[in-house]
């Protein structure tokens, strides 16, 4: 059974002008799904649609059997979706600490500490940092601790907008390998993603979303082979390989 | 050369910078310019003076011009202010924000300012008061400078009030969650943070801190519908000078143009006394245009 259900989604900022028309998408437990498309193609929108930050005008989004559609975005977390969003998703001027205590609101006041020290067990590298404030570190490391962050309050599902966007491809490689170590943990991960290549590396199925809705869907390593794809992402294959 | 200028500053700073706290929160948090904030202190200072008439005068605490039931007073006024000012935004700046024009909000609180003096006006006159007639004797302190118990006692309370201020900023869970808002509100919502909370617990800070600097005021200097009005420019420079959002900033913002403007008084003219400040304000933007303990633009 899927744990993300996402059925003929609607979404757009302004009335009448829908970014996202009829996506479905789904994810089981444990699973890593990765949604590709070219730009505009309302990747992004989709997941912050259903991270609630953008409007929806139809369709249904469910998590674990239950109907989170309407949910106020600040809420989401309570209900086990996290998302990480694309830029500016750390607090720049609070210790990369301060930014894991602001997350763990949701949880019981006993339990703040106890999980930073785990979020550090899984960085240590922020764990070294973990005075600094979070506006003066690397960009991946930066990346590193926004997933930290949304770890912090156990998801059951994390979603996040395009991860290696401006990262070296070092680094995409670094962050990629600690999405997959964390999936090791029975988590769902939904992926937004230009670097198709980085991403079907470690997706266990893909999505095409072509003008808001999804065009193709296949598992993660048919779908790098696939004549239309490749197509598709030409441009980003060169780039890539 | 008398140096009791210093210590004229430093209690007006204190004041300044107590309301300036409020505004550069509503600044921050709410995104606008709240020129109704000088009112909350003028409301707070009558809502104590309200509220001391009804639990009725006792003896001073001496060498205080004042006692208990001021005290109590204005911890009640302080709640009181709080609420005016979460009615006025229930009422009006909420539902302004949601069209999401901030310059709307800023006129709106104009007008809010202009209602509320006037309404203090037509309530109480606008003639000044005083919570105590008493004369209070201030005691020489050496180097010139002479002062009263009441100005001790007010200062010991703006110290207290700052640090706890400051406490709460840095290590209270709602303080974060303030200090994230500011910083980036679409992320604060995605890490579960509940904006009408953030925007309650600014309201009641600002309104709480205004309304002790306006009963500081009253004990000080006097009670008048325009109390608020007058310190609101020296409030907002504060809070410009300090760098918009950073408490300790306001604070020392305030005291920078407390200072300054007893400077002025003492060395060129109290006619230069705005001047002056303002001069100050306009020469640390030249050079820090992000504030004193404030942040660039992202």
């Amino acid at each position: 059974m899927s744990i993300l259900d996402v059925r003929n989604l609607v979404a757009g900022y302004e009335p009448g002008l829908s970014i996202v028309k009829g996506a479905s998408i789904h994810a089981a437990e444990g699973e890593i799904v990765v949604i590709l498309g070219p730009n505009g193609a309302g990747k992004s929108s989709l997941i912050k649609a259903i991270a609630g930050l953008v409007p929806i005008t139809g369709g249904q989004i469910l998590l674990d059997g239950q109907d989170i559609t309407a949910t106020p975005a600040h809420l989401m977390i309570r209900r086990g979706l996290a998302f990480v969003p694309q830029t500016e998703n750390i607090f720049p001027l609070m210790t990369v600490e301060e930014n894991l205590r602001v997350s763990g609101g949701v949880l019981p006041r006993s339990e703040v500490a106890p999980r930073i020290d785990e979020m550090f067990q899984t960085f240590p590298d922020l764990a070294r940092q973990r005075g600094l404030m979070a506006g003066s570190l690397s960009g991946g490391q930066r990346q590193m601790l926004a997933v930290a962050r949304a770890l912090m309050v156990r998801p059951r599902v994390l979603m996040l907008d395009e991860p290696s966007a401006g990262l070296s491809p070092k680094l995409v490689a670094q962050v990629f390998a600690r999405l997959a170590d964390i999936r090791q943990a029975g988590l769902t991960i939904v992926l937004v993603e230009q670097n198709a290549r980085a991403a079907l590396a470690i997706g266990d199925r893909a999505y095409v979303l072509v003008e808001g809705r999804e065009a193709h869907e296949g598992a993660a390593s048919s779908l790098w082979d696939d004549p239309i794809i490749a197509e598709l992402y030409l441009g980003h294959r060169k780039e890539a390989s | 050369m008398s140096l009791q200028f210093l210590l004229d500053g430093l209690i007006a700073g204190s004041m300044i910078g107590l309301g300036a706290i409020g505004v550069t929160l509503t600044y921050s948090i709410l995104r606008f310019s709240n020129f109704a904030h000088g009112d909350f202190m003028a409301w707070g200072a009558y809502g104590a003076l309200v509220v001391v008439g009804l639990i009725g005068g006792s003896l001073p605490l001496a060498p205080l011009s004042f006692g208990l039931p001021l005290i109590l007073a204005m911890a009640v006024a302080m709640g009181l202010t709080a609420l005016l000012a979460l009615a006025l935004d229930w009422l009006l700046f909420a539902r302004l924000r949601a069209r999401g024009q901030s310059i709307i909000v800023v006129m709106a609180s104009f007008g809010a300012s202009m209602a509320l003096r006037n309404l203090l006006e037509f309530l109480f006159t606008s003639s000044p008061t005083y919570y105590s007639r008493a004369i209070q004797i201030a005691q020489p302190i050496g180097m010139g400078i002479r002062i009263t118990a009441d100005q001790v006692a007010l200062l010991l309370m703006t110290l207290a009030l700052v640090t706890g201020m400051h406490l709460f900023m840095q290590r209270s869970q709602r303080g974060r969650e303030m200090r994230a808002y500011s910083q980036n509100p679409a992320l604060a919502r995605v890490v579960g943070i509940d904006v009408d909370r953030v925007v309650r617990a600014t309201w009641i800070i600002g309104a709480a801190l205004a309304c002790a600097a306006g009963v500081m005021v009253g004990i000080l200097v006097q009670i008048r519908p325009l109390m608020g009005l007058d310190l609101l420019l020296p409030i907002f420079a504060a809070a410009i000078l300090g760098g918009i959002g950073s408490v300790p900033g306001a604070v020392l913002g305030g005291l920078i143009i407390g200072l300054s403007e007893a400077a002025a008084v003492q060395f060129v003219g109290a006619e230069w006394r705005a001047a002056v400040a303002f001069m100050i304000l306009m020469a640390v933007l030249l050079v820090r245009p992000m504030g004193l303990f404030g942040v660039a633009e992202r």
